[in-house]
């Protein structure tokens, strides 16, 4: 008889070790998954994994490739989990991700063709506050009104989504388009594109404002009054409330920052490597971030590793498609198993297997 | 160094490389914009890649990524394909057209053939299909056999593509049945069975009785069948959901184009080009005509469909004004390519604007 006890502490070494496990675990069903597929398992595995990091024919390109993808899942992430460790759900991020890319365009595009250092700076900003002022509705909505943030924080996704399909064949619609939609390239307007910062490096202003987000978030979670305040309102609301954190300055500031952070990767991101704002620009790195936020264990350290391996699916799963002839589905199968093996492994975390007769209670 | 020389050395080594092994397959590579399986557009560039497969045999090697974003993604997905030794990539959709400049200014000596954009280069060709001819025959016949003299008519994003069909169905519909009228919805999406289907459902319920759709999903097809009323298909033959409602489909037949391109760079004889091909050379082709289409309606729609082939007729023919009255072509004018490539007016007689 196999049963689960509940631990008094989750347990350190599990939290450590599931990560780990779950990759395995996505290897081996995975690997089963190509096989019934009839691809050597082997070999997409190794597609998947290997391919993109040490190919010779295409590491160099595919190598800093993970940076780019990489860059905005940490980002958006990092933001969600300071709001996840508060018991605050901003599922919307994908939402700010294009409202911040449509001011941050909309600044740079305000001032084509001129030249000036001040534009990508007062672009950066726009970004960051488009996201945040996204943000604001449901946050604002949710502590006037005590609405549901995570309804309101969605559907706000499908109306920036049309916003944005507005836009595109509208107001930033490219007038030396011939009526097609989609803005200018902002990689043709130099005061405004995000290049690489070291040419080969897949370096740019998106990827090093993900890696200060981690430095960021760390300190705010382990020095900070703040981060103490969303810990404990996470762990225990009633002993928040009692030692006086405001619950709704909590919320804005969480749902704000979050916003904000996915303002700036949508800024980042139509001023690098997208380049323009396009009917379907957006394509669910707010959505993705979440599961980032977990498989990261909603820790910035964790969250750097999860939206790398994220991003490693992702560049390997195109690989496994052209190289192998595998389907997109199989692909994003696999990437759900992940998720799937990591949330059972919790259950390791929280819980101890006993073998044995359960005692008469 | 940079990534340009670092690319470019890349290839160089490849050019040697497949210069050194010319037994080797040529390899052509295909990005779709949606799934292999949406029986629409992607599913019908799917089947040209298969009659190049069936066309060539062991002397090509094809692949493809589907579901790929446009943007960043994209540009990723056909560098890919560049650096592992692709000598064609076949690039599915209008999103991906700076992608694909910019990745082929990278891969000088790789084909690239980009489908409905309007940017080329030496090494980019450009495709697209004169659907509005395949539109023209649809309008008759549903000017024709309409009896509550209302069209439901889906469409994704107001761009040229979109508003040309429009036109040359109405202009069709109109010639037939003065008092057609047009309902037109605008669902934002290129697929999206579930907006599809409310689309088609307000449509029905604000009189249509005949469905014309320009966006790719089979959902508005079901619905239709579900209602008991009658629609064409697109993209592909859409007869399986709608037994009963099809009247007939446009299908995108790019299986000609794909076979023809990937022989000329077996030749050695690729250049840049950019090809707007209708019904006559076979990219725009229609599924069986229903049994429910009268004897009379259906070989008058025949007979366009002849004359357009020939050259006999063009659907844009003049005396013809725009919505707002202002005359457009005199008496016997042809539209010319430019004008239609870029169509952002609608013509007389239909209702409502152009969203922007």
């Amino acid at each position: 008889m196999i049963r689960l006890e509940k631990r008094p502490e989750p347990s350190q070494a599990w939290t450590y070790v599931t990560p780990l496990l779950a990759v395995l675990a996505t290897m081996i069903a995975g690997g089963m998954l190509f096989a019934i597929l009839g691809k050597d398992p082997f070999v997409a595995i190794r597609t998947i994994f290997w391919d993109p990091l040490f190919n010779e024919q295409f590491a160099a390109f595919s190598r800093p490739q993970l940076l780019v993808k990489a860059g905005p899942l940490i980002l958006i992430a990092i933001g969600l989990s300071l709001g996840f460790r508060a018991g605050i759900w901003n599922i919307g991020a994908e939402g700010q991700y294009i409202i911040g890319a449509l001011c941050g365009a909309g600044v740079a595009l305000a001032f084509y063709p001129l030249e000036a250092v001040f534009i990508f700076p007062l672009m950066i900003l726009a970004g960051a506050l488009g996201g945040w002022a996204w943000a604001m509705i449901p946050g604002l909505l949710k502590t006037q009104f005590n609405t549901n943030e995570i309804l309101v924080s969605l559907l706000l996704v499908y109306v920036a989504e049309q916003l944005m399909a507005s836009m595109a064949l509208g107001l930033l619609r490219n007038p030396d388009g011939g009526g097609f939609p989609g803005s200018r390239n902002l990689g043709d307007y130099p005061a405004a594109s995000n290049e690489e910062l070291i040419a080969g490096t897949g370096m740019h202003w998106g990827v090093v404002a993900a890696f200060i987000a981690v430095i960021f978030a760390y300190i705010l979670l382990n020095r900070h009054r703040m981060g103490y305040n969303i810990r404990l309102a996470g762990q225990a609301p009633r002993a928040a409330r009692f030692a006086g954190v405001n619950a709704t300055r909590l919320v804005l500031f969480c749902l704000g920052l979050s916003g904000a952070l996915a303002g700036l990767a949508g800024l980042f991101e139509v001023a690098g490597p997208a380049g323009q704002i396009t009917i379907d620009f957006n394509v669910g790195y707010g959505f993705t971030a979440i599961i980032v936020a977990f498989l990261g264990r909603l820790h910035p350290v964790g969250i750097l590793f999860a939206g790398l391996l994220m991003a490693l699916t992702y560049i390997g799963g195109e690989l496994a498609q052209f190289m192998l002839g595998l389907p997109a589905a199989a692909i994003q199968a696999f990437q759900g198993m992940l998720l799937f093996f990591l949330l059972a492994g919790d259950v390791l975390t929280n819980y101890r297997i006993r073998i044995g007769r359960a005692e008469v209670a | 160094m940079n990534i340009k020389t670092l690319l470019a050395g890349a290839t160089l080594a490849f050019g040697i490389g497949a210069a050194a092994h010319a037994d080797d397959p040529l390899k052509v590579g295909f990005v779709y914009v949606g799934p292999v399986g949406d029986y629409g557009w992607s599913y019908e560039h799917n089947e040209g890649r298969l009659a190049v497969e069936e066309a060539f045999g062991d002397k090509v090697e094809t692949t493809f990524v589907e579901s790929v974003p446009e943007g960043a993604d994209a540009e990723r997905v056909m560098t890919q394909m560049a650096l592992s030794g692709h000598d064609l990539i076949f690039t599915t959709s209008f999103g991906y057209m700076d992608s694909t400049i910019a990745v082929a200014e990278k891969f000088p000596d790789v084909k690239f053939e980009h489908a409905t954009g309007y940017k080329r280069a030496d090494n980019v060709s450009t495709y697209s299909a004169r659907f509005y001819e395949g539109r023209a025959v649809i309008g008759h016949i549903a000017g024709k056999m309409t009896e509550s003299n209302v069209v439901g008519y889906i469409a994704s994003f107001p761009i040229p593509e979109v508003i040309r069909g429009i036109n040359s169905a109405y202009l069709h519909a109109k010639k037939v049945n003065p008092d057609v009228e047009f309902r037109i919805v605008w669902v934002y999406t290129w697929f999206d069975p579930a907006k599809e289907a409310d689309a088609a459902q307000a449509l029905i319920d604000q009189g249509a009785d005949i469905l014309m759709q320009h966006t790719d999903s089979t959902a508005p097809m079901t619905i239709a069948e579900e209602k008991g009323i009658l629609a064409f298909g697109q993209a592909s033959d859409m007869i399986n959901f709608g037994p009963n409602s099809q009247l007939t489909s446009i299908i995108d037949n790019w299986a000609p184009y794909y076979v023809a391109r990937t022989q000329a760079v077996m030749d050695g004889t690729w250049e840049s080009a950019d090809t707007w091909d209708g019904i006559e050379p076979g990219m725009v082709a229609f599924a069986a005509m229903s049994d429910k289409i009268p004897a009379d309606v259906r070989a008058e729609a025949e007979q366009m469909i002849e004359d357009i082939k020939s050259g006999a007729y063009h659907p844009f023919t003049g005396p013809l004004n725009k919505q707002d009255g202002s005359a457009w072509l005199g008496e016997g004018e042809v539209a010319d390519d430019g004008t239609l490539a870029g169509m952002n007016f609608y013509i007389e007689g239909l209702a409502g604007d152009i969203p922007s």
